[in-house]
């Protein structure tokens, strides 16, 4: 059965008195694509980097419930149990944040990093199950012939590709992609996200994706979430989302 | 000492703002330039002595007196070996050191004391340093050795830790997020960013050391800077040459060696 996520009273503010979050409640259930869409620096990704402790909340309580892991809070979590519930939740970054000097194939398996033990990440002595899947994951992003190149040779579509085969990595109970595809062109862009729902989807992993496209995110997801000023003005499926509530979002209507 | 605009024209605009600080520096750095050399009775007269007697000393070096060869590569040898074996347990030591002094990457309880610690390695000369160590633990390579080592790991690890502060932290993060420990981390994320430069570092090290053990041997540290100083004492001056000759031969052996490992590694 898939993970669900259970986000209580959530509060970020990097400067005292002055949130970034407010008092935010969201729950992720099913398996599918959750977009969050909203204006720049209204907390979508401070939302995403709460989830995995990138960044520390102030206040509240994350549940990651069910999977493999059990129930943990991911607010409270420190040292090995935090490592412990990291690896059970990937992430997709905006400029793919691979290790460029690194290969391919180094950067698929450091997915694997939370899980094997420190010699044979040292000594690139994988489990031979790990290199098995880490080829199909390369096949399945379709790139099947760069697992030895580095990863500063791949072009912007490529590495997204190669940094959704790393979160794919770790068995993930939740998938989080942070403007996954706002440095790529509009074709690359409609491919990358074709396959991240696709290869979720397969996997069973519930994702939740930050995305400034509101044509790209009606078209994925199953449900939006829109954001303005740190907390939730709209949440239902894409049929629901009207030009008033991209207003509410995004303030103004001439855009529209 | 601008000159009086003209009442009709317009205010002249300008286009570089005059230093007058600068000027005003200029003039005192000369006038304390004429005042110490008046100080320490550098005037012509003396440099033309000094000359002269220069001119005298470098006859006396020629021909190069290569007799004593075995004395030579002995002492050679060991600057070699004082070199390689301070390079490589400066350089191990220096890893650690760096990442722990870089403020991206520890914490900062951790980082200024080792940042301190680098500090003190940094603020002594090596030859001071290695007169200390003659003192400490006798006359010998080993005084050389602890010196020279000192010295890599002030040297080094400042620069490593520069290297590491100014990695791509999105890099870092990703791996983190992945559920990575912290050394998997540094060895994933962090390493892979500055090995390059620490080979750098590394090869510069070594050429430096080679060339500093074989002055260490001048404070009874060993190596081939006792034989040059022995020979400077006895008035040898034409074995002063042999071994000045040998030591450009090291020094310049050792750039094109490292030269190639560079350029190799590109």
């Amino acid at each position: 059965m898939s993970a669900t996520l259970d986000i209580r009273g959530l509060t970020k503010a990097y400067t005292p008195g002055k949130p970034v979050l407010r008092d935010l409640d969201l729950s992720i259930g099913a398996e599918g694509i959750t977009a969050i869409i909203g204006p720049s620096g209204t907390g979508k990704s401070t939302l995403l980097r709460c989830i995995n402790r990138l960044v520390e909340p102030t206040r509240g309580e994350i549940h990651l419930r069910g999977g493999v892991g059990g129930d943990v809070d991911m607010a409270r979590l420190r040292g090995r149990a935090l490592r412990l519930a990291r690896r059970r939740i990937g992430m997709v970054f905006q400029e793919y944040n691979l290790v460029e000097r690194l290969s391919v194939m180094e950067n698929v398996l450091s997915g694997r990093l939370g899980y094997v033990p420190l010699w044979r990440a040292w000594l690139r002595r994988y489990p031979e199950a790990d290199i098995e899947r880490a080829f199909g994951l390369l096949d399945a992003v379709g790139l099947p012939e760069h697992a030895t190149r580095r990863a500063d040779a791949l072009s912007g579509g490529q590495r997204q590709r190669v940094g959704i085969a790393r979160a794919l990595m770790q068995r993930p109970d939740l998938l989080l992609a942070d403007e996954p595809t706002s440095s790529l062109d509009p074709r690359t862009s409609v491919e990358v996200l074709e396959m991240l729902t696709r290869l979720a989807a397969a996997e069973g992993v519930p994702v939740i994706i930050n995305i400034h496209n509101v044509a790209l995110a009606k078209r994925y997801a199953r449900r939006i979430v829109g954001m303005s000023g740190g907390a939730i003005v709209f949440d239902g499926p894409p049929e629901d989302l009207r030009d008033s509530h991209l207003s509410a979002i995004y303030g103004g209507e001439d855009w529209l | 000492m601008s000159p009086p605009a003209a009442p009709a024209a317009p205010p002249r605009r300008v286009a570089f703002a005059p230093d007058r600080g600068m000027r005003v520096l200029g003039l005192l750095v000369l006038a304390y330039l004429v005042y110490a050399a008046s100080q320490l009775d550098l005037g012509l007269d003396r440099l033309v002595t000094g000359l002269g007697e220069g001119a005298r000393f470098v006859a006396r070096m020629f021909p190069p007196n290569f007799e004593r060869w075995e004395l030579l590569v002995e002492g050679l040898l060991e600057s070699i070996q004082i070199a390689v074996l301070a390079t490589v347990a400066g350089l191990v030591l220096s890893l650690p050191v760096g990442i722990m002094a870089a403020r991206n990457i520890a914490p900062w309880w951790l980082s200024g004391p080792v940042r301190a610690f680098v500090a003190v390695c940094r603020s002594l000369h090596y030859v001071i340093v290695a007169i200390l160590f003659v003192k400490a633990v006798g006359f010998g390579a080993l005084a050389g050795v602890l010196a020279l080592v000192i010295a890599s790991v002030g040297f080094v690890a400042k620069l490593f830790a520069e290297a590491v502060e100014e990695i791509s932290m999105k890099q870092v993060e990703a791996v983190r997020a992945t559920g990575a420990g912290t050394i998997a981390v540094l060895l994933y994320a962090v390493l892979p960013q500055v090995a390059s430069r620490f080979v750098g570092f590394s090869l510069y090290q070594l050429d430096s050391n080679l060339r500093n053990s074989t002055l260490v041997g001048i404070v009874g540290a060993g190596g081939i800077g006792g034989t040059l100083f022995a020979a400077f004492k006895r008035f040898d001056y034409d074995f002063v040459s042999a071994i000045l000759i040998a030591i450009i031969g090291l020094i310049l052996l050792a750039e094109l060696v490292s030269g190639r490992i560079r350029a190799a590694m590109r």
